[in-house]
């Protein structure tokens, strides 16, 4: 697991280091317990400024931990076991983000960072109105601003993502779960920040409302520019919006692709969850999910984390640990898949084996 | 913290895991794993279980707590552990006989206030309509009403009468509180799955209640009735203190009275009260150190942190 | 043959003011055994109060529910012919009995099973039905030891031990991660084949609809405003907010520069619609209207349900004969 950290460091797809906005190298999260769960092994990852990264998985892969860890809204029993999380800013300043400490940590987020959580829209507080909860941010992080700058500022905002500017006198209970989650939003957005992680933003709400918050999140991406981390378990609904793709399993990065390659997956647990939701239009086709659960993360993991699941599992798939490859295909830069079939070491074991390939 | 789309994941009042499901032995096994989670829970049952081997055994080993001595007011000695009282008693001997005397009324005046709730809180959650009113109306009028005048009031209008009056007198003024509560969780168990999943096929009413309502509400009940033994001491040492309870009886509350009817706070005769007072101070801690400690175990997030050594951790992440 | 036949239903609620709120506005429809039926809607549509009134857990204000062709059947026929799988296998098991528990008292409860032996049998028979096995291994089980799926699949037996005609399945798989969805709508499948049940399939998701129901239904605020073969109405969708919703739904096969010009095509529908935003109450005309991109005068008025052939009929003005000038 360690060993791939040097290779994730050096990106193969010739993005210079300037344009990465935040980094995760190797990072371990633990529950503490009887039997401690590994509930992130070994997570690296890189945000490039401007671009949508989306971490699909299931209930239990970690992901919404490792968006914990990442914005150190950890609280016990989890706790970082190790790695790192460098931030570096337009001017290339790098901010260690572990190393953050009270105020200056306090600072960073919403400043730098910010983020939208499944729940958000019920962290509201019912009994102040929606301007005042913006008001607070600026207290907090802007001083300096005069009253009429935040009134101006929380108008805009609100118009911003799709919502009339008088709703400021409301109270959060006046909103729908839509509005609310929009509210939310531009809370995060409020004080233009590189990064937004939103972790499951819209799960709750209704398909068209859903659609409708995403296309907004589009929208502003690219007037303002800040990248996101987008984590959910809806794999077709990150297929179209995000650049970039981790795919997440058992706590570990299995596959980390271009969104549009990622249709031709090579990690055998992402070709399952593509196959595990019917296209709306497309031809009805025999579906079937991935049978089985995933490994107890108390115990050690011996092997691939994946191979009780899967039906190309080999050999070497009990005994080793498969580490993240780079997929050697054309145009297929930055394409990684931490499987043994695409291991032409041990490929070559199985070599007329019936891999996804054929 | 992981996101299962919207899974709820508040903890349901149930017992916690204790492996797999298994005979008696895996159950008792169970149990005392779950005894040792929590050191609180630990140390108030130890403390309690030995109050119970104390009422249970002690007297049966003791002197005759009534038997007069020639000694007056001794100091605690080699003869008295505990000293004498005015009239010669032996201060360890009522002691011992007060432990079990005040236990047996705490225990049972607690149990019949925790009947008297389960059967008003849950059958009024369940019922609804009508019933749930009336039902609500009785314990807010229980609820409202000062506790310790109308104790008093009862107790002196039953006065002379038997330790069975003020069992009675103590139920019947502490079982509103936890009716209530037991009425909110049982509304929202009505309305659960589970519940109407039971009503789907056709399952009796007084199944649905006893069967897939009743188990789920243990947790809450058994803490209730933990806080109702509290409640029951004390008012029963109140009562026996004002000199409403039978003074025939044993009890720590008896002992405080006839020590401050003897002037044994003024004339400095403190292994007279000091004890009973002590008993009643440490018994009352450590049943709340149980309920405390049982709140921790059922729940996690209130479980102390405590990073093992050993292990390379980085507590700074958990800053908040 | 029909199982279940639904005339005209109507659900009212109670409320602290003024007249009751109508969840659901004179629905109709039939479950045919050994089919499914998708009812499609959001949250607001009714749907939810349709299976209410089904399961009986609320009088319906209206209408008429007939099993196997009769009218008001006693109580105990009606539990034990219909029976519902819950949305949230976390919160449709009781935590503190074993799966065991979960089917016997069914199985008891409405006769199918005596006591003792016959009861074991049963049990095991049942999970062996959900693929639970090993089932002696299952049964002893509490449900805090199994995994959502596994949770879901005892939740399907549990409502199949009483042997019911019809089964309602509310969401059935909402709640479940990716990977196991299908598992559970294929077992649905099967067991609907093999038993001959008349399955109503209630969900928000047009794709899985789709592929796993022979007629789909869709609704919005109390009313089905589309209805049809399923292949039928998805893929040459009528009713406004029908095609709303199908725009909606991810695409999975898309390339990047379809996916935002179907995002362009949006904002443009949605701007057209924000101009034109009317009141949102709405009386007796399109629930539809203030929403509706291509609303119209003559939406004022209860639009009339169009038959397009097939069995595929809309709620809509813009389908009907005499349809005012667009």
């Amino acid at each position: 697991m360690i060993d791939t950290v040097a290779g994730l460091a050096a990106d193969p797809s010739g993005s210079t280091a300037q344009d990465v906005v935040l980094r995760a190298e190797n990072v371990h999260v633990e529950y503490d317990g009887e039997r401690p769960t590994r509930a992130v092994r070994g997570v690296s990852f890189e945000l490039r400024r401007g671009e949508v990264l989306g971490i699909a998985g299931e209930s239990g892969c970690g992901k919404s931990t490792l968006a914990y860890a990442v914005t150190r809204m950890m609280k016990p029993p989890a706790q970082l076991t190790g790695g790192s999380v460098v931030f570096r800013d337009r001017e290339g300043r790098e901010t260690d983000l572990l190393a953050l400490e009270g105020e200056e940590l306090r600072a960073f987020r919403w400043n730098r960072l910010s983020m939208v959580f499944q729940s958000a829209m019920n962290a509201l507080n019912p009994v102040t109105t929606v301007g005042r909860q913006f008001d607070d941010i600026y207290g907090a992080h802007r001083p300096e601003m005069t009253k009429s700058e935040r009134a101006e500022r929380t108008k805009a905002l609100l118009e911003m993502v799709g919502i009339d500017a008088g709703r400021a006198d409301g109270y959060p209970h006046e909103l729908s779960g839509g509005m609310r989650q929009r509210v939310v939003i531009a809370m995060a957005l409020a004080l233009e920040p590189d990064v937004v992680i939103m972790d499951e933003p819209t799960t709750a709400l209704d398909v068209v409302v859903q659609r409708e918050i995403l296309d907004e999140i589009e929208r502003l991406r690219e007037e303002l520019g800040f990248s996101v981390i987008f984590i959910t378990h809806d794999l077709g609904l990150l297929l179209e919006i995000s650049d970039r793709l981790a795919v997440m399993y058992a706590g570990e990065i299995v596959e980390y692709a271009p969104a549009e390659r990622l249709t031709d997956a090579r990690h055998p647990y992402t070709q399952g969850l593509l196959r595990s939701f019917p296209d709306l239009v497309g031809e009805r086709r025999e579906l079937r999910g991935i049978p089985g659960s995933p490994p107890d993360l108390r115990g050690e993991v011996v092997g691939c984390a994946f191979a009780d699941r899967c039906e190309y599992a080999f050999e070497p798939c009990r005994a080793v640990t498969p580490h993240l490859l780079d997929i050697a295909r054309e145009g297929a830069a930055g394409w990684r898949a931490a499987c043994h079939l695409n291991d032409p070491e041990h490929r070559s074991s199985v070599s007329d084996a019936e891999g996804p390939q054929s | 913290m992981t996101t299962a789309p919207i899974t709820s994941t508040l903890p349901t009042a149930t017992p916690p895991a204790s492996g797999s499901s298994g005979g008696p032995a895996a159950w008792a096994r169970g149990a005392w794993r779950t005894l040792r989670r929590s050191r609180r829970l630990t140390i108030g049952f130890a403390i309690i279980t030995a109050f119970v081997l104390v009422a249970a055994f002690g007297p049966l080993l003791s002197g005759n707590p009534d038997a007069f001595s020639q000694d007056l007011s001794q100091p605690p000695s080699g003869a008295h552990w505990l000293g004498t009282t005015q009239t010669g008693q032996d201060v360890f001997a009522q002691l011992i006989a007060s432990t079990r005397g005040s236990l047996v009324v705490g225990a049972a005046a607690a149990l019949l206030a925790t009947a008297v709730s389960i059967v008003i809180g849950i059958g009024g959650g369940f019922l609804g309509g009508w019933a749930d009113e009336a039902l609500s109306l009785i314990s807010n009028v229980f609820l409202v009403i000062p506790g310790l005048p109308l104790v008093i009031v009862i107790a002196s209008y039953v006065k002379g009468s038997s330790t069975l009056a003020t069992i009675g007198v103590i139920a019947l003024t502490s079982w509103a509180a936890s009716a209530r509560v037991l009425r909110a969780q049982t509304l929202s168990l009505r309305s659960r799955d589970y519940v109407q999943a039971a009503r789907l096929y056709g399952e009796r009413r007084w199944r649905i209640v006893l069967v897939e309502i009743l188990p789920n509400e243990v947790a809450i009940i058994v803490s209730q009735f933990i806080f109702a033994v509290i409640f029951a001491i004390l008012t029963q040492a109140g009562l026996a203190f004002l000199g409403l309870d039978d003074p025939s009886a044993m009890t720590w509350g008896n002992m405080l009275y006839f020590a401050q009817n003897a002037e044994a706070l003024s004339g400095g005769s403190w292994w007279w009260f000091v004890p009973p007072g002590l008993c009643i101070a440490v018994f009352g801690a450590a049943l709340s150190l149980i309920s405390f400690g049982l709140d921790e175990v059922l729940d996690p997030r209130l479980r102390v942190h405590r990073p093992r050594s050993g292990r390379r951790t980085r507590t700074k992440g958990t800053a908040r | 043959m029909t199982a279940l036949e639904v005339r005209d239903l109507v659900v009212e609620y109670a409320q602290s003011r003024g007249k009751p709120f109508r969840a659901v506005e004179k629905l109709s429809f039939t479950l045919e055994a050994g089919r499914t039926l998708a009812l499609v809607g959001e949250s607001g549509s009714g749907k939810s109060s349709v299976l209410k009134a089904l399961s009986r857990l609320v009088t319906p204000a209206g209408g008429q529910i007939l099993l196997g062709g009769r009218d008001k059947v006693p109580a105990k026929e009606y539990r034990r012919a219909v029976q519902m799988v819950f949305q949230d296998p976390f919160a449709s098991l009781n935590p503190s009995h074993s799966v065991d528990h979960h089917l016997r008292r069914p199985l008891l409860a409405t006769g199918r099973a005596r006591r003792g032996t016959e009861a074991d049998t049963a049990v095991a028979e049942l999970l062996r039905q959900v693929n639970l096995t090993p089932a002696a291994d299952v049964a002893r089980k509490r449900p805090h030891e199994l995994s959502g799926g596994q949770r879901q699949r005892v939740a399907i037996a549990r409502a199949l031990a009483p042997a019911p005609d019809v089964l309602l399945a509310d969401e059935p798989v909402s709640m479940l991660d990716v990977s196991i969805r299908l598992e559970i709508l294929n077992l649905l499948d099967d067991l609907k084949r093999q038993r001959d049940l008349a399955l109503l399939y209630v969900t928000h998701d047009l794709a899985t609809a789709r592929h796993f129901s022979s007629d789909i239904m869709v609704m919005y605020r109390g009313q089905v405003v589309e209805r049809g073969p399923s292949d039928e109405v998805i893929l040459n969708p009528k009713h406004p907010y029908t095609q709303l919703l199908a725009a909606a739904a991810p695409r999975t096969g898309a390339t990047r520069a379809e996916v935002r010009a179907a995002r362009q095509v949006r904002a443009a529908a949605r701007s057209a619609r924000d101009a034109e935003r009317r009141e949102t109450v709405v009386g007796d005309g399109c629930r539809f209207r203030p929403r509706c991109p291509f609303a119209m005068d003559v939406c004022a008025t209860r639009p009339p349900e169009a038959a397009l052939g097939g069995g595929h009929r809309v709620l809509c003005w813009l389908q009907s004969e005499g349809k005012a000038a667009a």
